[in-house]
C-alpha cells in the first residue's frame, strides 16, 4: 500500500511503487486534470505540483511522493468556485481542444506562486515545456498575464498555499 | 422497406423515442436510396441536391429535431474537435427555434441518434452542418406555431414566441411540448425557410461562452480518455517498426504471465495486451514489443530525396483548367502520365518552385477509444471526425452487420484532420469483439502516434506564370506531387489494424476529392484574374509513407506557391505586392479582407526595415469557397541563434454571418499560430527504418518563447449571408506572409518548408 496526499486529501493505494504518479492520478484516484501526452516528460500535459513545484507526473514515481504534498489543477477550484487562473482561463476562452490546458494552469501557478509579477519573458520560458498543439499560446498567455497583474496566487503563496 | 444503413438508425432512434410523442417510421429512406445521388466531398450521400446545406444529406426534420414530452432535442452529426463548433451551433438552432440555450438538449455524432454529416472536415461545419440546423430550426418553430394557431385558434401571425412558450394576445399559452403534440415532425425540409431578422438574434453574433470549457479548466470527464466504467480493462498495442514489416516472432507466453495481463493478442502482424491496470498494460506492452522480431520488407526514402522519389512513382494525372477569367473550374477524368502543359507565353514569364516535407497532425493526447461487445451490439466511444464511416470500417473489419455496431462521439484531443482516431477504434473495437462483456480502453504511446499517424504528404509544386506588360496575368500553369490528401475510411482496409491482421483487408485504391474542393489540389486555382489556367496535379498513388488529411490539404503550399509568385510578379513589375494583389482581383469581398489587413497593419510599399527584420502580405479564400482571409505579419531573424521571432500579426477575414465572434478569432489565432509551426519548424525524419521522428525531440514545434508576440484579428461580419467555413482559412495565408517575410529579412527567398532548418543546415 501507498499513502499519497493530493489536494490535501489522504489516500491508500495499491500499487507497484515504481507507477508514475499520472496513472495513479487518472486511475486510482479517477482525477480527470493531468493528462497523459507522451510519457517522457516532453509535453507537460500531465503536470502537476509536489510540494509546490511542476513535475510532469508521466514520470514521477507514486513512492516519490511519500511525505510531499501532491496538487492537481482539481485542488485550484471546482466548476462552481474556480480558482483565479481557472476563471482567468474561462473569461479569456483560452481553450481549444483543451488537452493541454490543465497542465498549462498547474505549470502557471507553480511561477504566480512564486513570483508575484513576471514578466512575458519569464512566464514564456517558464511555460517552454509545456506544449499546446491547437495554438491556444495567445490566450494562455493572455490569461497568466490577467492573474500576474493581480499577484493574487504569489499573496496566498506567501500565507503558504493552501493544500 | 429499409436499407442496411437505415435500419439501425431507426431502431435506436425508437429506442431513443421510447416514451415520447413521435414514434417515427424511416421507410421512406429506403425508396428515397434507391435513387440517391453521388457521395458528398465528406462522405455522406445526397440524397436532395436541392436543399440547403447538410439538409441535402439528411432531408428529414424530425432526424434533427425531436420534440417530446420531455423537451426539445436538437441532433448534429457534427463533432466537437476542439474548434468550439458544439456551441456555435448550438447558438444557430437557439436564435432559430427561439429558445434560450438552455432549453434545450443538443446531441453530436452518434450513429444511433443523429443524421449522417459523414466527416467533420474541411471547415464545412459551419457551412453545411450550420446551415442545415439553420433551416430545419425555422421550418420546425414555423410548424409549431401554426400548430400552436390550430390549438388556440388564433391565427399564427398574432402568436409571439417567447422562452420556449408560445404566447396568444389574449394571455393563454402553450409550452413548445404542447404545441407539438399530435404533430409529426418526420417531413421533407423544403428548399426555402421561414426567413429570420439577423437584427433580432440572440445568440447569433454573439460570444457565448463555449459549453465545454468550464469542464477542461476544472477536471471534469471532457475526453473519451476521462472514461472509466466498471469492469474497465486497459490495452495497448504493440506495432511493426515501419509499414510492412512482418512479425517473426514474439514472446506471448511470457508476456501473458505479467502482472494483471489478461490477454495476449497475436494475430498476424498485430500485437495487442489487455490488462487491468494500465501501467500494467504499459510494461506488458513494452515486454511484448521488446520480444517482438520482425522483418523488414520495404525500404524508405529520406527527407533529401523524397522530393524526387514522388515524381518516379506510379500516379494518376489530374488537369484542372478554367478558361476565360469567369470560366467554369473543369477536371477532367484521370490519366495515366498526361501530357505536360505547353510552355506559358507573354511578355513576362515567372518561375515558382516550393517543397513541403511530410508532417504530423501530433495531437498532445494520443489516439484514444473505449469498446464493449455486450447483448449483441458493439458499441465505441471514440473521437472520430465521422462515427458514420468509422461504423462502416468497423463493422467490415469484424465482419459484423453495420447494425451491430454503434459509434459515439466523444471529445480527444485536437486531431487536425486523419490522425489515429479512426485506427485506435478499430484496435478496441478488434479487442473488445474478442472479449465479450468487458470494456476496453486502448490508448496509443506517443511513438505509435507518431510512427503510425497517416503523415500530411511531402509534396513539391511549381508554377509557371504569363504577364503582360503591364502585369496582367495571361497564362497561369501550376502543377504539383503529392500522395493522397484523403484516405478516410472508405473501406475497412483503410483502418489500420486490417493491415496487420492474418485475415488482412487492403485498402481502397486512393481517390483525391475533387476540384473545386480539391485535395493535394486545393486552392490551386487562383482567385485572381486570369483568363488561362492549367492545374497538373501528378497524384502519386503508392504511398512510401501513409498519409491523409491534415488542415487545409494542398492549400498550404499552393497558397506559399501562389503568393510568393504575386509576390515576384509585383517585384517584377515595380508594383507595390498589396496593391499588385488588388488590381489582379475582382471579388469585392476579397479586396475588402486585403484593404483591412493592409490598412490594420499600416503597409507601406517600402518600409525602411532595420537589418534582419522583414514584412510579408498574403491572402486565399480557402478553397476558392469558405472563408476570406488576408494577413500582414513583421519578422525578425536571428542568424547567430537560428531564430525567427514572428514580431505581430494582423489579419483580415471574411467568413460570412459570424456566429460566435470570440469562436472565431480563436480559430483564427490558433490556425496562425499551428501554420507558423508547420511552415517554420516541421518535418517529420525519414530514412532508412521509415518514421524517425517519434517524439517531440525528434519532431520540434514551435513552443511558447517563439510565439507570435501579437496577433490581431480583424472580422468583417455579413450578416444574413451564409455561414463560411473558418477553421483552416489562416494556414495559407499564414505560410505565405511568413516565407514572404523572412525572404526579406534574410535576402534569401527560400520556398523549402520548414524554413529554419532549411535556412541554417
Ligand atoms: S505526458 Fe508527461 S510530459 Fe508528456
Ligand atoms: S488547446 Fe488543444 S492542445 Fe492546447
Amino acid at each position: 500500500m501507498i499513502e499519497l496526499t493530493v489536494n490535501g486529501a489522504t489516500h491508500r493505494v495499491d500499487v507497484d511503487p515504481a507507477t508514475p504518479l499520472l496513472y495513479v492520478l487518472r486511475n486510482e484516484l479517477a482525477l480527470n486534470g493531468a493528462k497523459f501526452g507522451c510519457g517522457m516528460g516532453q509535453c507537460g500535459a500531465c503536470t502537476v505540483l509536489v510540494d509546490d513545484r511542476p513535475v510532469f507526473s508521466c514520470l514521477y514515481p507514486v513512492s516519490s511522493t511519500a511525505g510531499r504534498r501532491v496538487r492537481t489543477v482539481e485542488g485550484f477550484g471546482t466548476p462552481e468556485k474556480p480558482g483565479p487562473l481557472q476563471q482567468a482561463f474561462i473569461d479569456r476562452q483560452a481553450v481549444q481542444c483543451g488537452y493541454c490546458i490543465a497542465g498549462m494552469i498547474v505549470r502557471a501557478q507553480a511561477l504566480l506562486e512564486r513570483v508575484a509579477h513576471p514578466t512575458e519573458q519569464q512566464i514564456r520560458e517558464h511555460m517552454n515545456p509545456n506544449l499546446c498543439r491547437c495554438g491556444t499560446h495567445m490566450r494562455i498567455l493572455d490569461a497568466i498575464r490577467a492573474v500576474a497583474a493581480t499577484g493574487e496566487l504569489h499573496r496566498a503563496g506567501e500565507k503558504g498555499p493552501a493544500s | 422497406m429499409t436499407t442496411d444503413r437505415d435500419e439501425p438508425v431507426s431502431r435506436s432512434r425508437r429506442a431513443f423515442l421510447a416514451g415520447g410523442g413521435l414514434m417515427v417510421s424511416f421507410a421512406l429512406f429506403g425508396s428515397l436510396r434507391v435513387s440517391a445521388g453521388q457521395e458528398n466531398t465528406l462522405g455522406a450521400t445526397i440524397l436532395n441536391p436541392k436543399l440547403p446545406g447538410d439538409l441535402k444529406i439528411e432531408p428529414m426534420l424530425d432526424a434533427w429535431i425531436r420534440i417530446d414530452a420531455s423537451g426539445v432535442t436538437v441532433c448534429s452529426g457534427k463533432v466537437e474537435l476542439g474548434t468550439g463548433v458544439r456551441t456555435a451551433l448550438w447558438q444557430v438552432a437557439a436564435d432559430q427555434l427561439a429558445l434560450p440555450l438552455e432549453r434545450f438538449r443538443f446531441v453530436t455524432a452518434d450513429t444511433a441518434l443523429t443524421p449522417d454529416e459523414g466527416y467533420t472536415a474541411g471547415s464545412h461545419t459551419m457551412a453545411d452542418g450550420g446551415t442545415a440546423i439553420f433551416h430545419a430550426a425555422a421550418q420546425v418553430r414555423a410548424m409549431l406555431v401554426d400548430a400552436a394557431a390550430r390549438k388556440l385558434a388564433v391565427p399564427p401571425e398574432r402568436l409571439v414566441l417567447e422562452n420556449g412558450v408560445i404566447k396568444a394576445p389574449d394571455g393563454r399559452q402553450l409550452t413548445y411540448e404542447d404545441a407539438a403534440a399530435g404533430l409529426d415532425l418526420h417531413r421533407m425540409a423544403t428548399e426555402t425557410s421561414p426567413p429570420s431578422d439577423p437584427s433580432a438574434y440572440r445568440y447569433i453574433g454573439k460570444s457565448v461562452p463555449r459549453v465545454d470549457i468550464l469542464a477542461k479548466v476544472t477536471g471534469g470527464a471532457a475526453y473519451v480518455q476521462d472514461m472509466r466504467p466498471d469492469g474497465m480493462l486497459h490495452a495497448r498495442v504493440v506495432r511493426p517498426p515501419n509499414h510492412g514489416a512482418t512479425l517473426v516472432s514474439a514472446d506471448v507466453d511470457a508476456v501473458s504471465r505479467m502482472p494483471g495481463v489478461v490477454r495476449v493478442v497475436h494475430d498476424g502482424d498485430y500485437l495487442a495486451v489487455v490488462a487491468r491496470g494500465e501501467w500494467q498494460a504499459v510494461l506488458a506492452m513494452r515486454a511484448l514489443q521488446a520480444s517482438a522480431r520482425w522483418r523488414q520488407t520495404e525500404t524508405f526514402p529520406d527527407n533529401a530525396t523524397i522530393h524526387d522519389v514522388l515524381k518516379t512513382l506510379p500516379r494518376l494525372d489530374y488537369v484542372t483548367t478554367r478558361q476565360g477569367v469567369d470560366g467554369e473550374v473543369h477536371q477532367a477524368a484521370p490519366v495515366a502520365n498526361a501530357a505536360p502543359a505547353a510552355a506559358s507565353t507573354g511578355a513576362r514569364v515567372e518561375r515558382v518552385e516550393a517543397t513541403k516535407q511530410y508532417v504530423l497532425h501530433g495531437s498532445i493526447g494520443p489516439s484514444c477509444a473505449l469498446a464493449v461487445w455486450r447483448d449483441g451490439i458493439l458499441t465505441v466511444w471514440t473521437h472520430s471526425q465521422g462515427v458514420f464511416p468509422l461504423r462502416a470500417g468497423i463493422a467490415g473489419l469484424l465482419g459484423l452487420p453495420k447494425e451491430q455496431v454503434r459509434c459515439v462521439h466523444v471529445e480527444g484531443s485536437g486531431c487536425y484532420g486523419h490522425n489515429g482516431a479512426d485506427d485506435v477504434a478499430a484496435d478496441a473495437a478488434l479487442l473488445a469483439h474478442r472479449m465479450p462483456g468487458a470494456p476496453i480502453r486502448v490508448q496509443w504511446m506517443r511513438d505509435q502516434e507518431a510512427g503510425w499517424e497517416p503523415l500530411g504528404p511531402a509534396m513539391e509544386t511549381s508554377l509557371e506564370v504569363a504577364t503582360d506588360a503591364d502585369g496582367a496575368l495571361t497564362a497561369w500553369r501550376h502543377a504539383l506531387w503529392s500522395t493522397p490528401h484523403n484516405e478516410r475510411i472508405t473501406n475497412p482496409g483503410r483502418l489500420l489494424p486490417a493491415w496487420l491482421v492474418s485475415q488482412s483487408i487492403a485498402p481502397s485504391p486512393p481517390s483525391p476529392i475533387p476540384q473545386p474542393e480539391g485535395d493535394a489540389d486545393r486552392n490551386a486555382v487562383p482567385l485572381y484574374r486570369v483568363p488561362d489556367v492549367r492545374v497538373d496535379m501528378h497524384f502519386v498513388t503508392q504511398m512510401p509513407f501513409r498519409t491523409s488529411a491534415m488542415r487545409s490539404l494542398g492549400a498550404h503550399i499552393n497558397v506559399v506557391t501562389i503568393e510568393a509568385m504575386m509576390d515576384r510578379l509585383a517585384a517584377a513589375h515595380g508594383k507595390d505586392p498589396v496593391a499588385y494583389r488588388l488590381a489582379q482581383l475582382d471579388d469585392p469581398r476579397a479586396k475588402a479582407v486585403i484593404q483591412r489587413a493592409a490598412e490594420a497593419f499600416g503597409w507601406t510599399a517600402n518600409p525602411a526595415l532595420p537589418p534582419n527584420r522583414g514584412v510579408g502580405f498574403a491572402f486565399a479564400r480557402y478553397k476558392n469557397l469558405m472563408g476570406y482571409c488576408a494577413i500582414a505579419l513583421e519578422v525578425e531573424v536571428d542568424p547567430d541563434r537560428r531564430a525567427v521571432r514572428v514580431d505581430r500579426v494582423v489579419t483580415a477575414v471574411d467568413c460570412g454571418q459570424i456566429v460566435n465572434p470570440d469562436g472565431l478569432t480563436n480559430q483564427i489565432e490558433g490556425g496562425i499560430v499551428q501554420s507558423s509551426s508547420w511552415t517554420l519548424y516541421e518535418q517529420v525524419r525519414i530514412g532508412a527504418v521509415g518514421v524517425e521522428s517519434v517524439d517531440w525531440q525528434s519532431y520540434p514545434i514551435l513552443r511558447f518563447p517563439q510565439v507570435p508576440a501579437r496577433i490581431d484579428v480583424h472580422m468583417i461580419d455579413q450578416p444574413g449571408m451564409p455561414f463560411l467555413g473558418a477553421a483552416e482559412i489562416a494556414q495559407g495565408p499564414t505560410a505565405a506572409a511568413l516565407v514572404s517575410a523572412v525572404a526579406q529579412a534574410t535576402g534569401r527567398r527560400l520556398l523549402r518548408l520548414p524554413l529554419v532548418p532549411h535556412l541554417w543546415p
